[in-house]
């Protein structure tokens, strides 16, 4: 476009969220990796914590990528090992706002035991997982969120395995946010970020996002753009679903995406126990209470 | 002992194993994430019950890959910490300790050595993770790995491990054994203003002066280190990364960061190097050995003496860097003739003595699950 005349934006009013002399990025075309980051950088802008405070933290994989594009202290670790890395951030410094930015394999297969664990303990952590249901940095890989009979680089003859599904997973793990949206829905997905943000205890947001190169092409489901059409047009948003019933596959058309802020509740969250405050269970009631008068159990199923 | 201070200054009668916590308290540990394996449970265990009454964060956590994987990130985040592990845990934090010396994390791993491989023999000992502590992670790096042969090293080491890793900016290595981490004898503390501290390098100006590199070094191959939530907005990553913290994926970059890596130990070794020598002067013989072999090293040395005999005893205090400079100037002067190298592995030190000699080494080794007697290391200096 630009040889015929049009100009492309020299700056951006995102752009100091972003490290701009990072880019371009190495997303394929019709990622959904991008909006997904979008949404992340204006909910930090939203969130009304400043940037100084916000945290991210990635493991591997295409979506880990992403810690090295935001422009806040930002950590890419090892394969899986983003959650942990994390609690330790989030320990020791809980003055501030620690987002765990990764993807479906990293956080749920390799990192699957973090990921309970942080959950269960209510780790003051945010958690983003972009599902694209396959390894896509690696080319295509069958994963733990690969729909039955999906096609996949390792799958060649379908997916043998029933993939988790992560809302369901999150919830009963303990999570006290858990939502699900897509690389389309970015208003409400940012707006499930900034919620996520301002609550303290562990948060899950699911994001589906298109993959064309590693699942779009193999499920015959067509570029990035016809993977957006079909989260538009079969989308249902119910807040009150019931989790066990939010099963995925694109490759279905009769099939509905459940999307939702499915769970807002408070708990007490971790924190590293501390004599003075008398046993963990006893300084776990304050913060209860204290926390009561805030974030309330506004859409709790 | 629950003293309600971080040192608890005076004599005490103490296990190894919670000399090697008094130790890391002394040194101003923040942050602990561990695992509970024998023969290492007892650091774990003390720092749960110590660390609460100072206002340091103790985390239990769900296996050996997330606990060096929240080190690394409190670490990051400001705070000295650690983990303790054995042999199986210490397999799992190998790929995180390369995270750790790719990112310049300090971070201090101890590992209290069992009989290996395998689960082997959890409650028995071993020296046998030496070499992996050395190479345990793909790649080439550089560690420190001190190794105590005494309760009262196990403290003196662990301040020492503190410092040096926030010095080099690298993981640091503590290589008990179990007769040491389970032995108990009397151990000094000395009081608060006597232990030594020095701290990491941090940035000079304020993150709205100037533009921070948060890779680049100074002279001494350290790059100052900033913490998260300081304003920097600090990029780190296990990716092959230029000065600012960016992903460099090429020759020239790879060859630059990894030689830098490596060079801070390497170039810094004179003033890392330590180790302990006995009856070295005239020694025709020089029996190697390290943690609780030393101490048989050390009786089958006096009843050589004893004997007639010049052997003489060679224990290095870091096992890496190994002091190889102490082997050379023994071999310069031309009198010893033999070496013999005791430990409990089947001979992993052993190696580093015959790639610096000519001379012959004899190995005294067993697996694991015993000490080797003094008997068995003077028969072969005397041989």
């Amino acid at each position: 476009m630009n040889a015929e005349g049009a100009k492309i934006a020299s700056s951006h009013h995102l752009d100091s969220l972003f490290r701009a002399d990072r880019l371009p990025h190495i997303l394929c075309p019709g990622c959904g990796i991008g909006p997904a980051m979008h949404c992340f950088a204006q909910a930090m802008l939203e969130s009304g914590i400043p940037l100084e405070r916000h945290v991210c933290v990635s493991g591997i994989g295409c979506t880990g990528r992403v810690a090295g594009y935001v422009n806040v202290d930002s950590y890419h670790t090892t394969h899986g090992r983003a959650i942990p890395f994390a609690l330790g951030i989030s320990v020791v410094r809980p003055d501030l706002k620690v987002t765990v930015f990764s993807g479906d394999g990293d956080l749920i297969s390799i990192g699957g035991n973090h990921f309970i664990h942080a959950a269960r303990r209510n780790i003051n952590l945010n958690v983003i997982c972009v599902n694209n249901f396959n390894y896509g940095m690696t080319g295509g890989q069958a994963g733990p969120t690969t729909p039955l009979g999906a096609k996949a680089a390792t799958a060649p003859y379908g997916n043998a395995e029933r993939p988790f599904i992560l809302p369901y997973l999150a919830a009963a793990v303990g999570a006290t946010f858990v939502a699900r949206w897509t690389a389309l829905h970015v208003r409400q997905l940012k707006e499930a970020m900034v919620r996520a943000m301002k609550k303290k205890g562990f948060t899950f947001i699911e994001v589906l996002a298109p993959c064309p190169t590693g699942f779009g092409r193999p499920n015959n489901i067509g570029d990035g753009l016809e993977e957006m059409e079909r989260y538009r047009s079969r989308c249902v948003v119910n807040h009150r679903a019931a989790l066990h019933e939010l099963d995925l596959d694109l490759r279905r058309i009769d099939q509905p995406f459940v999307l939702g802020n499915f769970v807002d509740i408070d708990r007490p969250h971790f924190r590293p126990p501390m004599i003075e405050h008398g046993p963990a269970a006893e300084f776990g009631r304050d913060e209860r209470s204290a926390e009561r008068g805030g974030d309330g159990m506004e859409g709790a199923p | 002992m629950s003293s309600g201070k971080r040192v608890s200054g005076g004599e005490h009668f103490m296990v190894g194993d919670h000399a090697c916590a008094e130790g890391a308290l002394a040194a101003g540990l923040e942050f602990f994430g561990g695992y509970p394996i024998t023969p290492s449970t007892e650091i774990t265990e003390h720092l749960s019950r110590r660390m609460p009454e100072l206002g340091a964060s103790f985390v239990q956590m769900e296996d050996e890959l997330g606990s060096l994987a929240a080190v690394l990130g409190a670490s990051a985040a400001g705070a000295r910490s650690m983990t303790a592990t054995s042999g199986p845990g210490f397999s799992l934090m190998m790929e995180n300790i390369g995270l750790a010396a790719m990112m310049e994390i300090p971070c201090v791993i101890v590992d209290v050595m069992r009989g290996s491989p395998s689960t082997g023999l959890p409650t028995a000992v071993g020296q046998s993770d030496v070499m992996q502590a050395r190479w345990g992670s793909h790649g080439d790096y550089s560690i420190v790995a001190y190794c105590p042969n005494s309760a009262q090293e196990c403290f003196d080491l662990m301040v020492k491990a503190f410092n040096t890793a926030d010095e080099y900016r690298i993981p640091t290595l503590v290589l008990m054994d179990e007769v040491i981490g389970h032995m108990t004898e009397r151990v000094m503390i000395p009081e608060a203003a006597k232990i030594a501290f020095s701290g990491r390098k941090r940035p000079v100006r304020p993150p709205q002066e100037a533009a921070f590199l948060p890779f680049k070094a100074d002279g001494d191959g350290v790059p100052p280190m900033a913490h998260a939530g300081e304003g920097y907005k600090v990029h780190f990553t296990g990716l092959t990364h230029d000065e600012k913290g960016y992903p460099a994926l090429n020759a020239e970059a790879h060859r630059a960061l990894v030689t830098r890596l490596v060079d801070k130990v390497r170039l810094n070794a004179a003033a890392i190097v330590e180790y302990e020598g006995l009856h070295l002067d005239d020694a025709e013989v020089v029996v190697v050995a390290y943690g609780c072999t030393s101490r048989s090293a050390r009786q089958a040395v006096l009843t050589a003496r004893e004997k007639g005999a010049r052997v003489g005893l060679l224990r290095p205090i870091t096992l890496w860097p190994f002091p190889e400079d102490k082997l050379r100037r023994l071999l310069r002067k031309g009198v010893v003739k033999r070496f013999v190298v005791a430990e409990i592995n089947m001979g992993q030190i052993s190696r580093e003595v015959e790639r610096l000699t000519q001379i012959p080494v004899l190995r005294v080794n067993h697996p694991g699950g015993a000490m080797i007697l003094p008997e068995d290391i003077l028969e072969a200096a005397l041989s």
